[in-house]
């Protein structure tokens, strides 16, 4: 178990910029998801923390070391990778002895057959410890490679989206062994993932990344609620949050291309006329009689408990999320409003939430 | 579109229109070759099986006289033969031996980035590109004992390699193993190249050492590319005549494929000679399939 901190990380790939000026802290005993598209720098930070790649500045510290000289085998991490990295022509057992025979750890052969007894119990991979890795589905795979970390007792283990090569099923089952996983060992995790749903199912904090900045840091509800900029607003929930853009005009949302307006009530508004971005979760979103706009139905999409429509009000489409209950057809004409409390205002121009700016 | 006109844009269609088939087009390409190897390669191969069992004599203008087995017995009970088969033995466990080790040892050192690394890869693949007969001659003269550069670097004085009868089948393997350990490289860097890097990232990770790594990742799964450089190796090895043959005249340098060689056309023993060829051949599948077995065994694994 280990407090992690990156101080101002910057790293270089030649001529591209993977990361700059990271700074990041992760508490003893968390689950950190660092969430961030293909190519924002969340494998390479995950990389520059286990000590496989050196940051080009920034220093790094486990538990207050500056880690900086040290090797990967001296920081005792463990390292989950996408593509599992079993050893192969070795049987799961093999795999799992393997971090255990290393020399300076000098593991005791009953401690060694407990360990990788307990691992496989929690993983749920004891029938499969005398197979060879080749013939293993993925889901057993990366369970075996999830193992070979939890028999070492890391400090941290980080995780470079082990859940993503896997089906709909398996990732879901996998999510909550890993969360419950880490609850029981109480250790630190650090996952990374492009998967917004892992992210916030997972996670006592999320940090999101964009093109190596890391642009906020909070626990999941804060990241949903009260997103730093439309980036973050954009990158959590689904279906997606609706971005609506206008301006203010006497304490109204009026938005563009001008047609229709909302109201703003309990929010604090600044100053008139200047163009905003207006982000309201779908579920935020009612449709009801008698409610402020008229739209029309453009798409239906039932999901069982509840039905996401997409709706066009005056050129502008966005979703909003009903209950399953409410009946309506595709083309019809409704009337929705959003429920003004839960607008998050972005300024217009750069996309920061007016919350955070002020 | 009409199937008329469909016809007309696949091209197996177009090429049967012009009357060429599949079966055709495919006679086209393996016909020659069967002729090729028929004229060249099985017929020489069952008539030199037919000659073993005779006396014949291509010197000597007298038709050939059946002998049943009696070249066989000959050979497999002469002691000189065996001497030959021990040198060539010797040879083939020195030279391959060698040359599997510096080969695999030069892989492991270029397989990483360093500057110039394609051109001195090149470099080092140039003796294999040579001809046999011009590494002879030249080895010839570096092993000089006189004014030869290798007793004067290594600072041997008057060193005999060639003219000692003890030393010169080694003198001759080192030159193999100078011109063949490329060889083995290309073969052991392809090999290394296809080890997944984030392996050894695992292992890094895995606090495992690196002769552990090496044993454990890096040996299995290059394991059986270096097993095709050996079968290669030692079938080539065993029927070597050019280098020895060229470099050294002694008795203890006399490989099978030289004797053969005498045999066939200085003593003219046709028919005997034949047999020994046989016997050859016999000995090199022996061997191959030996090593066939054992990469199918490391292969399953």
């Amino acid at each position: 178990m280990a407090h992690i901190e990156l101080r101002g990380i910057t790293k270089k790939f030649g001529a591209t910029t993977a990361l700059r000026k990271l700074d990041l802290q992760i508490g003893d005993g968390e689950f950190f998801v660092l969430l961030g598209q293909t190519g924002a720098g969340k494998t390479t930070t995950l990389r520059l923390i286990a000590g496989l790649e050196k940051p080009t500045e920034g220093q790094i510290f486990i538990d207050g070391v500056d880690v900086g000289t040290w090797g990967p085998a001296e920081r005792d991490v463990a390292l989950v990778l996408q593509q599992y990295s079993l050893y192969p022509r070795y049987t799961v057992r093999e795999n799992l002895e393997f971090p255990l025979k290393a020399k300076i750890r000098r593991v005791e052969p009953d401690e060694m057959r407990d360990r990788v007894a307990r691992a496989a119990k929690i993983l749920r991979i004891e029938h499969l410890l005398d197979r060879k890795t080749e013939r293993l589905s993925g889901g057993e795979m990366q369970r075996v490679s999830i193992g070979r970390a939890i028999v070492r007792k890391p400090r941290v283990f980080l995780m470079d989206e082990p859940l993503s090569a896997l089906d709909a099923k398996l990732r879901e089952a996998l999510r909550t062994e890993l969360k419950n996983l880490q609850m029981t060992l109480g250790a630190t995790f650090l996952f990374v993932t492009h998967d917004q749903i892992e992210a916030m199912s997972m996670a006592d904090k999320i940090g999101v990344l964009d093109r190596g900045r890391l642009v906020q840091t909070g626990t999941p509800n804060e990241i949903y609620n009260n997103p730093r900029n439309t980036f973050v607003a954009r990158s959590v929930g689904s279906p997606p949050i609706n971005l609506f853009e206008g301006r203010l005009q006497g304490g109204r949302a009026v938005i563009k291309p001008g047609t229709f307006e909302l109201p703003l009530n309990g929010q604090a508004v600044p100053d008139e006329g200047r163009p905003i971005i207006f982000g309201v979760r779908p579920e935020d979103v009612s449709v009801e009689p008698g409610a402020a706009v008229e739209a029309t139905v453009h798409d239906v999409e039932n999901h069982g408990v509840e039905k996401i429509l997409t709706l066009n009000a005056a050129q502008t489409i966005f979703r909003a999320t009903v209950p399953a209950t409410l009946k309506v057809e595709v083309d019809e004409t409704v009337r929705c409003a959003w429920n003004p409390q839960k607008v998050i205002l972005f300024d217009g121009s750069s996309g920061l939430s007016l919350r955070h700016a002020g | 579109m009409t199937t008329a006109a469909l016809d007309r844009l696949d091209p197996q269609a177009r090429a049967a229109a012009r009357g060429w088939s599949d079966i055709k087009i495919r006679n086209m390409f393996i016909i020659p070759t069967i002729l090729f190897l028929i004229v060249f390669n099985i017929f020489p191969l069952l008539y030199s099986l037919g000659y073993s069992f005779t006396d014949f004599r291509a010197s000597v203008n007298a038709p050939a006289s059946f002998i049943g087995l009696e070249n066989y017995r000959r050979l497999l009970s002469d002691p000189n033969i065996w001497r030959n088969f021990t040198v060539t033995a010797k040879y083939v466990i020195v030279s391959v031996g060698g040359q599997m080790i510096v080969g695999f040892g030069v892989a492991l050192l270029l397989n990483r980035a360093f500057p110039f690394k394609g051109f001195v890869t090149t470099l080092l693949l140039l003796p294999m590109m040579m001809s046999m007969a011009v590494v002879g001659l030249f080895w010839k003269l570096l092993y000089d004992p006189s004014w030869g550069i290798i007793n004067y670097a290594l600072g041997l004085g008057r060193f005999d390699w060639l003219s000692n009868p003890d030393m010169a089948l080694y003198a001759v393997a080192i030159t193999d193993i100078w011109m063949w350990s490329p060889f083995v490289m290309l073969l052991s860097l392809a090999g290394l190249s296809a080890v997944p890097k984030h392996l050894y990232e695992a292992a890094a990770i895995d606090r495992a050492s690196s002769w552990y790594t090496f044993t454990r990742i890096t040996l299995p799964l290059v394991s059986p590319l270096l097993l095709i450089a050996l079968i290669f190796r030692t079938m080539e090895a065993f029927k070597s005549f050019d280098l020895p043959f060229i470099m050294s005249g002694q008795p203890t340098t006399e490989v099978i494929a030289i004797r053969l060689y005498k045999m066939a056309f200085q003593e003219w023993q046709t028919g005997l000679s034949c047999a020994l060829a046989y016997i050859m051949l016999i000995v090199v599948i022996a061997i191959t399939n030996v090593y066939i077995k054992y990469l199918n065994r490391v292969k399953e694994r």
